[in-house]
């Protein structure tokens, strides 16, 4: 295969995404009917649009998406801040590490969104319960990337900076914190789609509003359109969460030689 | 006066099985006087880079004291600076940055740290390159800028460990070149540790032996080439080829096959 430029790499294959989702479009609305399945099982790519018009009057669909986008959000940030700051605090203490990590472990491979229940009875049918489950599995991941991201810092780096004369804080800002955020980074895409998760199950379990309730009310009423609208939506919420993680990532990283579609 | 001085200086490690300390270095003394360059060269693991580290303040020694400029090492210090076989440069840094972290660190200002850093740039031709990144530069003018670095915070003395052994041998010689120039244009002291026996008889004005661990100086040898900034000459001069025999010798490098301590023995 000959090498091709970025640009023409970028052409390409944006031509041929819009393509492909052409022919899923297609096959979606077509493909069920061919094939015999009844519409309740799969509708078609139109009925799904026509429930999703009819949701935006009916069901306020725009006010249950916001209210998970801004659970997403704030579950997302706060539980990357706490992961981030666990992570350096335990990264520069192997004392503290040692002695919690079977905790750490332990909580880490406990099922965070079996967590949900608890909290919807201690918190009530209120947005905190599905926040507090978004903090949580969003935290594990950035905790465990930043803790080894310093971990894993170049031992001569942090002599060099001490021959300079440098203070434990000048060491932190200087070396150990700018050399944490590829890792960082890379752990905030997992975390921006997981809040979602975290966000959706805590909405399953209970409360009145939401697009986990929406999903849950349609389900109840046998409205498949209606569980395809609020997959959709969901989708759409985690995308633009991960777009935005790549954006900042962009910016602080921008010293990364250059990669395709900036790695996405 | 004596830039740099051990003074019957021992380090012991905790081995890993923790039962029994590993000896390092032992008794080593030594001193360096100003504007001198003394080059250090021993087998692999003989403590060499332990030496360094306990003269940048990094490790305190075990036993014995370590001076720079007639003052006892406690802590890394700004006269002493050091130099590794990796450049160290941070990617996230362009390299003006990268040459000011000594000297930003220490408290500079801003424009002190810039002036700085292009002033050096400068002196190593690199002036085109003060905005780029480290990943854009070769291997070369990355450890010349690592270089730039280190003498950027004006230290009264370098610690070199092995500074060029990670790059291609023309670029060494080029890289020697630039180091020698440097060390007598700024009249700098310098210990410079290395593996290559050239590279140590044309660098320096005296070259120590060490031995296998635990190390300990065993031969002094001074080089009387003269022309000390000038490698390349150095390189052609008759007196290289005899330095370099004596060297192998002491190092042992080549032995007689009956000398071998692991030869078969008849039963």
């Amino acid at each position: 295969m000959t090498p091709i430029s970025r640009t023409a790499l970028i052409r390409r294959g944006t031509a041929a995404s819009i393509a492909l989702l052409l022919i899923f479009l297609a096959a979606w609305e077509w493909g069920p009917r061919l094939l015999g399945i009844p519409t309740f099982i799969v509708p078609p790519a139109s009925a799904v649009y026509t429930e999703f018009v009819r949701m935006l009057v009916v069901n306020h669909l725009m006010f249950h998406t916001g209210v998970t986008a801004a659970e997403v959000i704030a579950g997302f940030i706060l539980g990357s801040l706490l992961g981030a700051v666990f992570g350096y605090l335990l990264g520069m203490s192997p004392t503290a590490e040692f002695a919690l990590s079977p905790y750490i472990l332990a909580l880490q491979i406990a099922p965070k969104v079996a967590f949900a229940p608890l909290f919807i009875m201690w918190m009530g049918f209120t947005v905190y319960p599905k926040i507090l489950v978004a903090i949580l599995i969003v935290f594990f991941p950035v905790m465990v990337n930043v803790l080894t991201a310093i971990r894993g810092i170049d031992p001569d780096l942090i002599n060099l900076a001490r021959s300079f004369t440098a203070s434990r804080a000048q060491v932190f800002w200087k070396i150990e914190f700018p050399s944490s955020m590829p890792p960082l980074f890379a752990s905030l895409r997992i975390g921006a789609t997981l809040a979602v998760v975290g966000v959706v199950v805590g909405e399953l379990v209970g409360g009145n509003f939401g697009l986990g309730y929406l999903l849950t009310f349609g389900e109840g009423q046998a409205n498949t359109p209606m569980v395809f609208v609020c997959i959709l939506m969901l989708t759409l919420i985690g995308g633009i969460a991960y777009l935005a993680v790549i954006w900042l990532e962009q910016r602080v990283l921008h010293y990364v030689p250059a990669r395709p579609l900036g790695g996405l | 006066m004596n830039r740099l001085e051990f003074r019957d200086v021992t380090m012991r490690f905790a081995d890993a099985s923790a039962r029994q300390s590993l000896t390092a270095i032992e008794g080593v003394s030594f001193s360096i006087a100003d504007g001198e360059v003394v080059a250090l060269i021993g087998p692999s693991g003989c403590g060499k880079s332990t030496l360094l580290n306990i003269g940048s303040g990094l490790y305190a020694p075990s036993a014995g004291q370590a001076f720079v400029d007639g003052e006892q090492v406690q802590g890394p210090s700004r006269h002493v600076a050091f130099m590794l076989q990796k450049d160290l440069l941070l990617p996230w840094r362009t390299i003006a940055q990268n040459v000011a972290l000594g000297v930003e660190i220490q408290g500079q200002t801003k424009s002190e740290c810039a002036r700085r850093a292009n002033e050096l740039l400068r002196g190593f031709n690199l002036a085109d390159f003060a905005g780029r990144y480290p990943h854009q530069l070769s291997g070369g003018m990355r450890q010349r800028v690592a270089l730039a670095r280190t003498l950027a915070i004006d230290p009264s003395v370098l610690l070199l460990d092995e500074p060029f052994s990670a790059v291609d041998a023309q670029t060494r010689i080029s890289l020697q070149h630039d180091l020698a120039q440097t060390l007598k244009r700024a009249a700098k002291t310098a210990l410079l540790i290395t593996h290559d026996l050239l590279e140590a008889v044309i660098l320096s004005d005296r070259v120590l032996v060490m031995s296998a661990r635990p190390g300990r100086i065993v031969d002094e040898i001074p080089i009387e080439i003269g022309y000390r900034d000038e490698p390349l000459r150095r390189r052609q001069d008759g007196k290289v080829a005899g330095y370099m025999a004596r060297l192998m010798e002491r190092l042992e490098i080549v032995r007689p096959a009956s000398d071998q301590p692991h030869a078969l023995q008849p039963a």
